[in-house]
């Protein structure tokens, strides 16, 4: 896991700037962010404000043209195609909204594939299939995407972020196509990946329930970081209520039909 | 990752389109099949001529008149004959050519045969008694044209066992009197079957005496007024000094002519080996030339695969950003779309080897003597290129896979 003390994420003076064509777009400019290890945070702004931007820089998809990035110390932002692949394999894990499983082939086998990539023997299978289970789907790890419910299937995609053992889980919009009981059942599973294990999750989202859920809110609008605040208590326990009686509403509806 | 998982990857996705793969892979069967059909089968036409050409007898030369440039224009129509019978005698002549064996003179021409209402235009060839010997012919009943027809200038003749059945049906040819020519000659024996030929129907020949068709046939005369005949056979003493026998053949017969240095032969030697070698040439071009053609058909299967794996790399964008964010690199992703390519063309063709085997296989039962030859060496080099066909259109495809940009294959619907 992460290592002891230190920034998972140091962003210095971070800027990204797309040309199209004739026209230069600066999508990021000046962003300083540091995440610390076991934190959990949402980066919010409507779109157009750079967030996917920022999760790209941050997730090693795409990289920032101008600052420093420090993953777990190293400097990530000037290294190759193949290396960022391999921080990727190793340090990251996406979530995104819609799910982008593989759909030909079973749960267990899309939560082997960062394996398979990484490189890693032997085991794979029976990693995978505890990955799985720490989401509770240890049943149905031989199903196919399309045989999974939607909050099934981001379960799936959860643990497939998880198989590796990354510095940090990158959400984007992880409840956006989920209806309330699957997203809260959804957040109580990043909340205990947090809690109990410790995992450094960052929501990219618009949606200001989710926001409310994690400890530290950064906005951003128009490329820039506009604030960066803790979530104070009292929203966040709201926010963790709503979703527990959402559960328990849903429980409590489907026990009566079922009855 | 290791090639393993690049195959089970590999395996899976093709199978996922089964219909799509399958008649991907019909282009690369096709081809391949038509490359081992047509080489099978020239391979099998070049063996039955080789073995026809070898029943000929390999110390067997044959003397004809005129230069290789103007074959066939020297004797034939009872004009002036180069070769004689003074040259058959100087060549008979152990002290003049030690290493000729048997010489057998040959004329030969074109007739009408008939017996009673069955007439048909054949080649008679007038011969001497030693023409079974030298040209490896049997005589199946009766007996063969003796020295006696020959000094007597008999009208008897021999037929082979196609003309005999033509004339004879049912009936016993020996005795029975046949015209040639209009002139009556008595059957005395009819030969065995030598087997349908290449270039002539052998089996339909007549033959009779060389003295009675030298008078009633075929008149040729030579310079001085001579006999003259249309080939002469000549046996090495033994098939080692085969190529001693042709330098004496030449010697007598260029003393014979009086040819003098510097000029032209006016005969030609053809040993069994040239001929073997001029049609080993034509049906090995003949080979080539199929394969090629086939092999045109192996590249248009291979652009079938290149197609398919381009629509292929567009409809799984999504997939390859997919696997790119959970950290696949430019060359996982290359030797997945990679080995789909090569798996496609070499399944196609192998599969292609089967169906080229059966073709041959069945063309050869349809074809009497010709047995199709399908070599280990085909059939490797038809796996080789089959692969080299994936692999070459395959790269083009697997490079575009690769180079794919992750965000925008991620965001690809």
């Amino acid at each position: 896991m992460a290592d002891g003390g230190g920034p998972v994420i140091e962003l210095t003076g971070i800027g990204k700037v797309y040309i199209l064509g004739k026209l230069k777009v600066r999508a990021l400019e000046e962003i300083d962010l540091t995440i610390e290890v076991g934190e959990m945070l949402a980066i919010m702004g409507p779109s157009g404000s750079g967030k996917s931007t920022l999760m790209n820089v941050i997730g090693c998809l795409d990289q920032a043209t101008k600052g420093r990035y420090l993953l777990r110390g190293i400097d990530v932002s000037r290294l190759n195609d193949n290396r960022l692949a391999e921080v990727r394999n190793r340090e990251i894990g996406f979530v995104f909204q819609s799910f982008n499983l593989l759909p030909r082939i079973t749960a267990v086998e899309n939560v082997e594939l960062p394996l398979i990539y990484g490189g890693a023997m032997g085991s794979r299978r029976s990693r995978a299939a505890r990955a799985l289970e720490a989401v509770g789907l240890g049943q149905r790890i031989h199903h196919k995407p399309n045989e999974l419910s939607g909050g099934e299937r981001q379960r799936v995609a959860i643990a497939r972020a998880l198989v590796n053992d990354p510095a940090i889980i990158l959400a984007d919009e992880p409840t956006g196509n989920l209806d309330s009981r699957s997203g809260a059942e959804v957040m109580k599973i990043f909340r205990r990946l947090n809690e109990e294990d410790g995992i450094t999750v960052v929501f990219v989202t618009h949606d200001p329930d989710t926001a409310s859920c994690t400890r530290r809110l950064v906005r951003l609008r128009d490329g820039r970081l506009t604030s960066d605040e803790p979530v104070p208590e009292e929203e966040r326990l709201q926010a963790w209520r709503a979703i527990e009686t959402t559960g328990v509403l849903h429980q409590v509806v489907t026990d009566g039909t079922a009855r | 990752m290791v090639l393993l998982d690049s195959i089970r990857m590999a395996l899976a996705a093709l199978l996922g389109n089964k219909l799509r793969s399958a008649l991907t892979m019909l282009g690369i069967i096709i081809g391949v099949g038509a490359v081992i059909a047509l080489i099978g089968l020239g391979e099998g036409v070049q063996g039955l001529v080789t073995d026809q050409l070898q029943s000929i007898g390999s110390n067997l030369l044959y003397i004809t008149p005129g230069s290789l440039s103007d074959m066939g224009t020297g004797g034939g129509s009872g004009g002036r004959a180069s070769l004689t019978m003074s040259d058959v005698e100087a060549l008979n002549n152990p002290f003049n050519a030690p290493h000729v064996g048997a010489v057998s003179p040959d004329i030969n021409t074109f007739a009408e045969v008939s017996f009673g209402g069955n007439s048909k235009r054949v080649a008679v060839n007038g011969v001497w008694p030693n023409y079974p010997a030298v040209r490896n012919v049997t005589v199946a009943y009766g007996a063969f044209i003796s020295q006696q027809d020959v000094s007597a200038r008999s009208t008897v003749c021999v037929l082979g066992p196609n003309i005999a059945r033509d004339l004879f049906g049912d009936e016993v040819p020996l005795g029975n009197r046949v015209r040639i020519g209009g002139v009556p000659y008595t059957v005395v024996g009819v030969l065995e079957g030598k087997g349908g030929s290449a270039f002539a129907d052998v089996d339909s020949y007549v033959y009779v005496p060389l003295s009675t068709a030298q008078m009633r046939l075929l008149p040729l005369r030579g310079r001085s007024g001579e006999l003259g005949v249309s080939t002469i056979y000549v046996q090495a003493t033994t098939e080692a000094e085969i190529d001693l026998a042709i330098e004496e053949v030449k010697t007598v017969l260029r003393y014979q002519h009086r040819i003098g240095i510097g000029e032209d032969d006016d005969f030609t030697v053809i040993n069994q080996a040239d001929i073997t070698a001029i049609f080993g040439n034509i049906t090995g071009v003949l080979t080539t030339f199929l394969g090629a053609i086939a092999g045109i058909s192996l590249i248009v299967g291979g652009i079938g695969i290149m197609n398919i794996m381009l629509v292929s790399v567009t409809e799984r964008t999504r997939e390859i950003g997919i696997r790119k964010a959970v950290g696949a690199k430019r060359s996982d992703i290359m030797t997945q779309f990679l080995v789909e390519a090569v798996f496609l063309s070499v399944v196609g063709g192998l599969a292609g080897i089967v169906l080229g085997w059966t073709v041959a296989v069945q063309a050869g039962n349809l074809i009497e003597g010709v047995t199709p030859k399908v070599t280990p060496e085909t059939v490797l080099l038809a796996t080789g290129v089959s692969a080299a066909v994936g692999v070459f259109f395959g790269i083009y495809p697997a490079r575009r896979a690769a180079s794919l940009n992750p965000i925008e294959a991620l965001r690809y619907e």
